[in-house]
């Protein structure tokens, strides 16, 4: 069996894993656009802090490939999928042929048509390391840099380049940082903190123009800036599929072993969607662990195993300047809120289930919480009075307890 | 693989087992010295409430979330073992949302700990098993 990854990231790494764990031995071809061995996206914020290195941000060790195996085609992009030849065809002329296909593309930044953003004499997203290799040459000491986008990105980007620059602003359309991760309440709490650390917020604010390096909202406020970070969401590569005639909703549409509508093909990753059981429906989960699992679930299944990937849940840590956050599930049904020793911690609860979880300041064991939404435990079976005080085993029946702790799960 | 295996029934709730924890990760000769006046931050923890009492560490899934769920690669299988190599790792806690158990923490120094049945020290077995008064703690192959 002949396999071929298009995109060298975390779905992809997974999937050689998930190959490996039912064909020791098959050729695999992974073909990425960028030059480099796999590494972890999410750690670009952190190597502009100076927490990680070029080194430590792989992903895998030097020989992963090798290990495994693979052979990895860096520096090259797949531009044309033909399903029913089995074949790929890369931008250097190449056609590559397969017996199963993983299309793990990611995402790309979604730049909004702005008017004047031609007149800024250009700008920066925040997604691959090269993005955070550009920044850093361009945000010296006397830079004001300006970030579109309260969201993860937006956020991690200012907390890696804020020491590096003279101050930085960040403006978003909505109401409150972290739109697709907080509550309002947790938003709030979150905002005081980075407002603390000197970071200029415009919350809830329309950019109406851009006057080469002045930025005018549709509310008359003009903000100056020497440098211009575009953390405005992303779009999920989806063309491959889409262009084959693979059937894609906002991601690529894969059931719950990572195939697409297209025989032998398979995706994973920020591309695909998966099934969120904490929602009850098909949505994009642009989340690492999501991607790895994914990832991991397809290259078995492509090798002839049998692994699930049906548990699928949006989850989110996340620290910022020191402060940490745990988030999961979906913000459904009744609600507890306690704000008990500074930590912020809502729970979402309905149809006797956990949906899912805002905690900000202390995160400690807050798994515990993930599991019972992941696991769909009846909160009927535990102490609910327990596990809202804390995440704690002790509210598990003693029955439950000696499986979890007695077995290997 | 042998793994630690917790009896509640057994359970003193004598905290031994915490305090054997971090004498044997803290790298000291002598556990007086090590552990006097200092707050411990051990890798098993007991959980206690109303008389009932039982001690919590890393169970080393054979599928394990923390390692699929770590964003840099710094939580790796090794012959069963989940072991965490605290170069790469850079303290995003995701492993603290994906364990079931509760059983992964921050260290002292920042980034994350874990149980790894004492492989990492100079024990090589794992502290809380051979220290536990009354074997509410096990290491054996089931």
């Amino acid at each position: 069996m002949r396999y071929v990854i298009i995109g060298n990231s975390i779905a992809a790494a997974g999937c050689i894993e998930g190959i490996r764990r039912a064909d020791p031995d098959g050729p695999v071809t992974v073909v990425g656009r960028e030059p480099y061995h796999v590494y972890s996206r999410p750690l670009i914020s952190y190597l502009l802090l100076g927490k990680t290195s070029r080194e430590r941000m792989l992903y895998r060790p030097a020989d992963f490939y090798e290990k495994n195996g693979a052979a990895l085609l860096a520096g090259k992009s797949a531009v044309k999928l033909d399903p029913a030849a089995h074949t790929v065809a890369l931008d250097n002329g190449a056609e590559l042929p397969y017996d199963r296909l993983l299309v793990s593309t990611g995402s790309r930044a979604f730049v909004p048509p702005i008017k004047g953003l031609d007149t800024v004499g250009g700008y920066h997203t925040f997604i691959t390391v090269d993005d955070a290799l550009a920044l850093d040459r361009a945000a010296d000491k006397s830079a004001n840099v300006l970030i579109i986008g309260a969201g993860l990105i937006g956020l991690k980007c200012a907390e890696g380049i804020l020491h590096k620059v003279r101050h930085v602003t960040v403006v978003d359309m909505a109401k409150q940082v972290l739109p697709s991760v907080l509550d309002e309440g947790g938003a709030a709490v979150l905002q005081k903190h980075i407002e603390a650390q000197g970071v200029e917020l415009h919350l809830g604010v329309s950019i109406d123009s851009f006057d080469g390096k002045t930025m005018l909202t549709a509310d008359g406020r003009r903000l100056p800036f020497d440098v211009l970070v575009v953390a405005a969401g992303v779009r999920p590569n989806v063309e491959l599929v889409k262009d084959a005639g693979g059937a894609v909703n906002r991601g690529i549409v894969t059931d719950n072993c990572g195939r697409t509508s297209l025989p032998d093909v398979y995706a994973a990753g920020d591309c695909a969607e998966s099934y969120d059981i904490s929602l009850g429906g098909s949505r994009i989960l642009a989340l690492l662990p999501n991607a790895y699992m994914q990832g991991e679930c397809a290259g078995d299944r492509m090798a002839g195993g049998d692994l699930t990937f049906d548990r699928a849940i949006p989850l989110n840590a996340t620290s910022l300047w020191g402060l940490h956050m745990t988030t999961a599930g979906t913000y459904a049904g009744t609600d507890v809120l306690t704000t008990r020793g500074g930590t912020y911690k809502r729970l979402f609860y309905e149809d006797d289930l956990l949906k899912g979880f805002i905690i900000i300041g202390n995160v400690e064991r807050t798994g515990i919480y993930t599991a019972l939404i992941r696991n769909r435990t009846p909160l009927s079976t535990i102490d609910f009075e327990l596990i809202c005080e804390k995440p704690q085993l002790m509210a598990f029946s003693k029955a439950e307890r000696a499986r979890q702790l007695g077995g290997v799960q | 693989m042998k793994r630690i295996y917790v009896n509640e029934q057994w359970c003193l709730g004598c905290h031994l087992c915490e305090y054997n924890c971090a004498f044997a990760n803290s790298g000291a000769k002598d556990m007086a010295r090590a552990l006097m006046n200092v707050r411990i931050n051990p890798r098993i923890r007991i959980e206690e409430n109303n008389g009932i009492c039982f001690a919590v560490a890393c169970r080393h899934c054979t599928e394990p979330l923390c390692v699929k769920g770590c964003i840099s690669g710094a939580l790796s299988i090794r012959d069963g073992l989940i072991c965490i190599d605290t170069d790469r790792c850079v303290s995003c806690y995701t492993c603290v949302l994906s364990c079931p158990y509760g059983a992964i923490m921050p260290s002292d120094g920042g980034p994350m700990q874990k149980c790894e049945l004492c492989t990492k020290n100079a024990l090589g077995v794992p502290a809380c098993v051979t220290g536990c008064p009354n074997k509410a703690i096990v290491f054996e192959e089931r």
